[in-house]
């Protein structure tokens, strides 16, 4: 690393070292390229929030007062497509991945920045090809795209928002491609397999299957598109082509998408956990191993979505098995991190809040995930809001919860600066509450029958209707102070320490925030986990000090 | 350490060995992408081949072999060229490696201007999917299988799909050797500025293995749709 000169100066970090627009457009920089993506999926998840917020209005009563039934097609398409697409799939990989991969590596860089600096242009791009189309008047297919609704009967929109889906799917090849290299040839001399930080194992599976699942949903787009604009009938029924072969090819994706959205998050929630519990985390090579099971595993258990559409009834029951499988190596993770806590001296900051937040409500989220495996309650449940709430508990209660709790834990890493701890503890509980409060109601609402994607209701559902309107409000502001509360940190934030938390990971041993170079010295690998042995050191030294204090007043 | 202000190693990098083992990954997980994405349409071939088998040998048997395996021929011989190419950049032949190069491109250039007569027979015959389509079964293989009328028009359909099938997948086929012209002629300009050598020739590689890649898919597709239930006249 010729990079590492004499010359360092511990005033100029990666964020000072030059602020014009076009060296934070044409950065190469890692860290940099991780703000690029923070600020476009904040965007984002504000634009897919208010669609929320308008969903939850028009549910507030049983008739269907604020929308059309088609306008409420397109919110909740829209609703659907931002926050899958543009806003959970990058978000943790694409932002703390980004930050964190070279720097956990103990790299300069990751493998490819150009290609890493075209992702983000390429998601841009894409995510600019779908706001168009929502301005121009949305999308009502869902965020499904199914056929031949998306291929014969939806309008020219459709096409917009399928081109972003399948751009924007490029940049996460691309970037799940640059973390595959990057861990594999760029960890500095030391640091094996079998010290890997647990995160970088997550972002490792993550990768895996954006490289090879997110190809199959662009053909399978790109096909949609080929009917629609050049006519080719590969899933047009009038031709012999059949629409559920859409549905499997788009769902070989997007089932395995959902491990994109969690098992970054499960590899953050390992590096809390440990962090918070001041112990090394349980089971390392199960939770690594776990992560790769979870990403091989869930390219064989798509077609449960397709349980209702026809279907052998042994195809079902081998899907159906297969996907209970899944539970094994979930419960794994869940075991060990309950685990890693036990006799632990866990701290309650900010970040802890969303781990311990997440073990609770993706442990709902997984349960029903097993109800929803098993054949004869899905066909009971089956598009009901049972299913919404389901997924809505592993991805907003899951990946939302990993994604808060990484970016608070790492935010004073990334900026420099701590935020205000009263605050951040008073939003992560009322995100907390207002989750549950939103999405536990649909669960019942669900088994009562209530479907999903209508705009109206029978009375009976709106009691809990409001509940969850409620609920979501509680919700958005808890999601709003963290925006107010980080914004204003950059500004007026206290300086922070290097390593605030006590933390043991390689990132927490250079300055906050890092130089540009990331290493001031040649990156020495030591245990990522190794607290025990910190807190040994510490006692001795407590000690040490007492018994020199105490050699005074005997003498 | 020294430093490699104008030398071809990135600054991120250690040595020229692990800028060639990131750079090789790298192309390998590409392809292994690609691969993902010609697989799905793969899929949906093999799905609608085994469902309607004796449709697609029909409808497959109007496909121009002569071309097809004409075309075969020359892409294979870029494949040659291509890799004698990426011998000539380890071994810094700056002289050599443009020649290589020059013809792959021109090899590839053929295989799409015959590809593009082979379309063109399509368009005159209606065999492109869309409103115009027209498929008709030849008389003898009416006669031969016993076809009905109902059958007939179900046939004729599911021609359609095959001729969808086959533009989906000779079309991406097309544009990934257009691509690959565009990244030959762009390679062109290092190569004769000299720049490839025994450290240094990454780039020229990883077009070959792309080259490749582009050749194996084509291996593929010549049998699935033109030579598959050809002997349905015999
Ligand atoms: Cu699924």
């Amino acid at each position: 690393m010729s990079a590492h000169t004499d010359t360092y100066d511990p005033k100029v970090n990666y964020l000072n070292t030059d602020w014009s627009i076009k060296s934070w457009l044409l950065t190469l920089d890692h860290k940099r390229i991780a703000w690029l993506y923070l600020v476009s999926i904040s965007g984002f998840f504000v634009l897919g929030g208010i669609f929320a917020l308008l969903i939850r209005l028009e549910l507030l009563t049983p008739q269907g007062d604020l929308l059309s039934p088609d306008g409420y097609n397109r919110v909740f398409t829209q609703h659907g497509v931002l926050m899958i697409f543009l806003f959970l799939i990058p978000s943790i990989p694409a932002v703390l991945g980004n930050f964190l991969v070279p720097l956990m590596c103990g790299a300069i860089d990751v493998a490819f920045p150009r290609l890493n600096l075209a992702s983000w242009y390429i998601y841009t791009i894409g995510g600019i090809l779908i706001v168009i189309a929502l301005i121009t008047g949305g999308v009502d297919t869902g965020w499904t795209f199914y056929t031949p609704l998306s291929s014969t009967y939806a309008n020219s929109q459709v096409m917009f928002v399928a081109l972003g889906v399948f751009i924007a799917g490029f940049s996460s090849i691309l970037t799940g491609l640059n973390f595959l290299v990057t861990i594999h040839t760029m960890r500095a001399p030391g640091l094996t397999w079998g010290r890997l930080p647990l995160f970088l194992w997550g972002t490792y599976a993550t990768s895996l299957i954006n490289v090879l699942g997110t190809p199959v949903v662009a053909i399978t787009i790109g096909l949609v598109g080929a009917e629609r604009t050049l006519g080719l009938g590969i899933f047009d029924p009038a031709l012999g082509g059949d629409p559920v072969l859409f549905q499997h090819l788009f769902w070989f994706y997007s089932h395995p998408a959902v491990y994109i959205m969690i098992l970054p998050a499960f590899g953050v929630i390992s590096e809390l956990i440990s962090a918070f519990s001041r112990k090394r985390v349980f089971g390392y090579s199960f939770i690594a191993a776990s992560s790769v099971g979870i990403a091989v595993l869930g390219f064989i258990v798509w077609a449960h979505h397709l349980f209702t559409t026809g279907m052998s009834v042994y195809a079902a029951t081998v899907f159906s098995a297969l996907t209970m499988l899944i539970a094994v190596p979930t419960a794994v993770k869940m075991i060990n991190w309950t685990t890693t806590m036990y006799q632990g001296a866990v701290k309650w900051d900010t970040p802890m809040l969303y781990a311990v937040g997440f073990l609770g409500l993706f442990l709902i989220g997984g349960l029903t995930g097993v109800m929803l495996a098993t054949l004869g309650i899905d066909i009971h449940v089956h598009d009901t809001y049972f299913v919404v709430a389901h997924f809505h508990y592993v991805m907003v209660g899951g990946a939302i919860m990993g994604f808060l709790g990484g970016l608070h834990f790492w935010w004073p890493k990334m900026t420099g600066r701590l935020y205000p701890e009263s605050f951040s503890k008073v939003s992560a509980v009322l995100i907390f509450v207002g989750f549950n409060a939103t999405f536990f109601p649909q669960f019942i609402l669900g088994y009562m029958g209530m479907p999903r994607r209508y705009h109206a209701y029978p009375e009976e559902f709106q009691v809990l209707n409001i509940f969850s309107t409620a609920g979501a409000s509680i919700l958005g502001v808890g999601y709003l102070l963290p925006l107010v509360y980080f914004t204003w940190s950059i500004v007026a934030g206290k300086k922070a320490p290097e390593n605030p938390w006590g933390a043991m990971g390689l990132e927490w041993r250079i300055p906050s925030p890092p130089p540009t170079e990331n290493f001031v010295k040649e990156p020495v690998i030591t245990d990522a986990y190794d607290y025990e042995h910190e807190i040994l050191k510490e006692q001795i030294e407590e000690i040490a000090r007492d018994e020199a204090a105490a050699v005074p007043s005997t003498a | 350490m020294s430093t490699h202000a104008d030398s071809a190693l990135a600054h991120h990098f250690e040595s020229f060995e692990q800028q060639r083992t990131a750079a090789s990954l790298g192309m390998w997980l590409f392809l292994a992408q690609e691969l993902m994405f010609f697989g799905g349409l793969f899929t949906c071939y093999l799905i609608y081949r085994s469902l309607n088998s004796l449709d697609f040998a029909i409808a497959s048997s109007e496909l121009d072999i002569t071309l097809g395996g004409i075309n075969t021929a020359v892409l294979i011989t870029s494949s040659l060229t291509m890799a004698l190419g990426v011998k000539a950049a380890q071994l810094a032949k700056k002289n050599q490696l443009i020649g290589y190069l020059l013809a792959t491109i021109l090899l590839a250039c053929c295989f799409l201007v015959i590809k593009y007569f082979e379309y063109a027979a399509k368009f005159e015959h209606h065999t492109v999917p869309g409103q115009h389509f027209e498929f008709h079964v030849p008389p003898d293989l009416i006669e031969k299988f016993e076809l009905g009328p109902e059958r007939l028009v179900q046939m004729e359909k599911r021609a359609e799909i095959f001729f969808s099938v086959y533009f989906a997948m000779t079309g991406l086929h097309g544009l990934h050797v257009l691509i690959g012209i565009g990244i030959a002629i762009w390679l062109l300009f290092p190569a004769s500025r000299g720049k490839f050598n025994m450290d240094y020739h990454a780039p020229v590689e990883n077009f070959g293995l792309y080259w490749h890649f582009v050749d194996l898919v084509w291996i593929f597709l010549f049998p699935l749709l033109y030579l598959l239930g050809r002997n349905i006249h015999a």
